[in-house]
């Protein structure tokens, strides 16, 4: 007997990815899903935007990665409310994670929720938290060919941020190239250019995060 | 390696579809695969093979469609196939497109006895 079944496969994540977002929307609250490949610099950029911005706005970290809590350890830190999830094994963060997570903040208190995914240019993407926008680093020393390589990523980031620029003159990668190939596969990305190590290009990225947490919060 | 949680979601689904029609065992289920999801087909169908074995869909066939991507100009209304990923309008270079196929990621059919 054949059945037609019309279903996303990844409906059950969908929905709860769409019930963490009316949760944040019912709490006037910005969350940014924060993806890269393992060691462009999200928790890094993080401690900087942190210290850069938590006079002005209130804000959460929810860090995932497969093992350890350094990452959770480094923004505890800086006196901010963060979660750590350890997956065990699995590439990337869920619906269902993130939600398990509410019950150790208080969502109502807080601007902006960044929630860093696993270090994986792939799987990632696919997965819906209820983020109001992804966002993704690319560091230079990574190559310019890395948006043809993994388009979802790029296609499904409104944000890039190119990291490591201090470090051009040593690699065979240049910003134009980078610009070039996201904007291929996404022509309406944000683009950033900055280096957490020198702060370059950093004023930028803040005043622009900013701005969004303030037009979304009067847009509710 | 997320094929392994599509696997386990299409399986939930799967399940949730052979208890509705009280079906005794799944022979086959046919998906649609769209190229902008990041998904390699003998993973997906090797994870499935793990996941189902010993259960009553043990040995169903995993017939996969793989859908291109299309796309349509907003501006000049002519349709196209998106190649390499470029995602702006071949004809009048409009970045204003809607993707029209090729993101999907689902069950069409099944096929059970």
């Amino acid at each position: 007997m054949k059945i037609s079944v019309v279903k996303n496969i990844l409906e059950a994540n969908d929905r709860i990815a769409q019930q963490n977002r009316s949760l944040f929307d019912e709490n006037n609250l910005t969350v940014m899903n924060l993806m890269s490949s393992p060691g462009a610099g999200k928790t890094s950029l993080l401690e900087r935007t942190i210290q850069a911005l938590k006079e002005d706005i209130s804000l959460g970290v929810i860090e995932g990665d497969i093992q350890s809590s350094q990452d959770a350890e480094r923004i505890a830190r800086m006196d901010i409310p963060v979660v750590q999830i350890n997956t065990g094994g699995a590439c990337h963060l869920d619906g269902n994670m993130i939600r398990d997570t509410f019950g150790e903040f208080d969502l109502a208190s807080l601007d902006l929720l960044v929630v860093e995914n696993v270090g994986n240019l792939v799987c990632p993407a696919e997965f819906k938290v209820g983020e109001d926008f992804k966002a993704m680093i690319l560091s230079v020393t990574e190559g310019d060919d890395k948006p043809a390589k993994y388009p979802l990523m790029f296609h499904e980031s409104s944000v890039l941020i190119i990291n490591k620029i201090d470090l051009l003159p040593y690699v065979e990668c240049t910003v134009e190239k980078i610009r070039e190939e996201a904007l291929k596969i996404n022509p309406h990305m944000t683009i950033f250019e900055i280096s957490c190590k020198t702060g370059d290009g950093l004023d930028a990225w803040y005043e622009w995060l900013k701005q969004e947490v303030r037009t979304r919060k009067k847009a509710r | 390696m997320h094929e392994m949680s599509i696997a386990q979601s299409l399986v939930d689904i799967l399940q949730e579809e052979m208890v509705r029609n009280n079906a005794n065992s799944l022979k086959s289920v046919k998906l649609r695969i769209g190229k902008l999801s990041a998904i390699v087909p003998e993973a997906l169908s090797f994870c499935f093979e793990i996941i189902v074995s010993g259960t009553d869909m043990e040995g169903a066939d995993l017939i996969m469609e793989m859908i291109p991507l299309r796309g349509v100009c907003l501006d000049c209304e002519q349709p196209f196939e998106i190649e390499d990923f470029a995602f702006s309008c071949p004809h009048c270079s409009s970045p204003n497109i809607k993707t029209i196929s090729g993101e999907d990621l689902s069950i069409v059919e099944m096929e059970v006895e």
